[in-house]
């Protein structure tokens, strides 16, 4: 992204100003044809509902204590599933990367096991941890746990080695190396990496939800489904959809600013 | 890197064998095997209930019976048909939407970052509202596959053609090419690597989903299996099925990769 924006401020005010008008006329080109859509009944009646439903709905979301509480939920098992899987996945990607044995005996089996949907775990978890919250947890942490190894591992491949040995010839400890030496050194590495999880574990614990659970935000969502309303629905998902790219943008642009003051 | 260096070293014994790629990795599978082993002698032992984790023998046992009770090659093949048509709308509508942001640069500096939220939404939520689109059927599946596949197709493919060296442009124009041939004849060959690396990208991203979605919606093949197995609480069966879809889906990766390197041998 950072070549857009490169481009984008290299341009004159004018040609922003285009953009400008170019972003707003796709917005209400998309708006002025879902309402026109919605009107013309060429769809089942309310699989496109009206914009004003929908931000009826939004509304309503807001005024609920109930979606509070469900959020609530949902945010702090995908925070403890990307803790655990965050911190397990930081002390492999180390391992893997510090030592080239390992990473060729062991880094194949995380990197081809990485693609797998994880969702196909879910029956597994449940019998592990229930069919509660540890489940959710569960699937997040496994979720994050592959992007954010393979990060740290390549991170740790890429510093640079005169750092180590000055740790070296301080006669650093190992919890001295991975403090001082290692996390700062692969500090945008491993944050791209927890963009990365953030996102899987986001989708990792919600699918959860959807499909075994009476609490969170999934739950809400295909509850709103089997009730068939399709306005709610969609402000749930509107709203996910902005915490997530919301959340997604934030860790991006940490790890922006940090690539930035690291190299100058 | 010394820690690196010394890795293979400090192993001991181990070194000649640990020394050379292979002998690193057939360590890495034994060790997998060992851990199998564990796992076997703890259930049988009583430390880990065996109505939790099945032995991994009798997991071993179940992988012929559905592989001929489930139809497990049918269900395959349902997947794969499921993968091939969400490759087909990747390449047909992704590949010309690249085009489409690459020659129309307004429409690109518009676009571009909302094409990368894209990428970076949670996509497969949505299935709850593309089943009540498509309803509980293949197109779903299809669908959510390729809406999830669809930004890193595009993103490469604009990507591709961007980069494309400004000596074959200007070669082109010196050959007075109309727009149409400078496209056929330069910018997408030039394009293709990047092209492929997008629709690898864009076909993991589908595969995973497409596999998500028949487990959750019951439908399909590999995915609904492995759920019906799980229904049915037959534990040695939904382990076996699910290693049966871990083995396809690196199967698949590894192909896409070998595939990748096939048509950028130079990179």
């Amino acid at each position: 992204m950072s070549h857009v924006a490169a481009t984008v401020a290299g341009t004159s005010a004018a040609t922003r100003r285009r953009v400008a008008m170019v972003r707003i006329a796709i917005i209400a080109l998309i708006l002025v044809g879902w309402e026109a859509l919605s009107l013309s009944g060429l769809l089942f009646r309310d699989v496109v509902p009206s914009l004003t439903a929908i931000g009826r709905a939004i509304a309503r979301l807001f005024a609920n204590a109930d979606f509070y509480a469900n959020l609530g939920i949902t945010v702090g098992e995908i925070g403890i599933g990307l803790l655990i899987g965050g911190v397990c996945g930081l002390a492999t990607g180390i391992l893997l990367g510090a030592n080239r044995f390992l990473s060729r005996a062991y880094e194949s089996l995380i990197y081809y096991l990485g693609p797998t949907p994880k969702i196909i775990f879910f029956p597994v978890m449940i019998m592990w941890f229930g069919v509660g919250s540890g489940s959710k947890i569960a699937m997040g942490a496994v979720s994050c746990f592959f992007p954010i190894a393979i990060s740290a591992a390549s991170g740790m491949r890429q510093i640079d080695r005169v750092l180590i040995l000055v740790g070296k010839s301080f006669r650093a400890t190992t919890w001295q190396m991975v403090s001082k030496i290692y996390l700062p050194a692969m500090r945008a590495p491993v944050i791209n990496g927890v963009r990365l999880g953030l996102g899987v574990a986001i989708i990792g614990t919600l699918l959860a939800e959807t499909k075994l659970s009476n609490r969170g935000m999934g739950y809400l969502i295909i509850q709103a489904y089997s009730t068939f309303d399709m306005p709610r629905m969609y402000a749930l998902l509107i709203v996910l959809f902005v915490i997530a790219i919301g959340a997604n943008a934030l860790i991006g642009r940490m790890s922006g600013s940090d690539a930035t003051r690291g190299s100058s | 890197m010394s820690e690196t260096m010394s890795g293979a070293q400090r192993t001991g014994w181990l070194s000649p064998i640990a020394g050379s790629r292979l002998g690193a990795r057939l360590i890495g599978a034994a060790t997998a095997l060992a851990l199998i082993g564990l796992v076997e002698l703890a259930i049988r032992g009583g430390i880990i209930n065996r109505f939790i984790v099945p032995l991994p023998s009798e997991i071993l046992r179940a992988i012929p019976r559905i592989i001929v009770e489930e139809n497990v090659l049918h269900r395959f093949w349902q997947t794969t048909q499921e993968m091939l048509w969400a490759s087909l709308l990747l390449a047909g509508v992704g590949i010309p939407l690249g085009a489409l942001l690459h020659r129309v640069r307004i429409l690109r500096l518009a676009c571009e970052t909302w094409v990368g939220a894209l990428a970076a939404a949670p996509i497969v939520l949505m299935y709850p509202l593309f089943l009540v689109i498509f309803g509980r059927s293949a197109t779903t599946i299809v669908m959510i596959g390729f809406a999830a596949g669809l930004a890193p197709v595009i993103l490469k493919t604009l990507e591709g053609l961007a980069g494309t060296r400004q000596v074959l442009l200007d070669v082109g124009r010196s050959f007075k090419l109309t727009p149409s041939q400078q496209f056929w004849k330069i910018l997408l060959p030039a394009a293709l690597p990047s092209v492929f690396v997008g629709l690898k990208l864009g076909l993991v991203f589908a595969m995973i989903n497409i596999v998500g979605v028949e487990f959750l919606i019951n439908f399909g093949g590999l995915g609904q299996l492995i759920n019906e197995l799980a229904e049915r609480y037959d534990l040695p069966g939904t382990y076996g099925a699910i290693c049966f879809v871990i083995l396809s889906s690196v199967v698949f990766f590894d192909s896409a990769e070998r595939l990748e390197r096939f048509l950028r041998p130079g990179e």
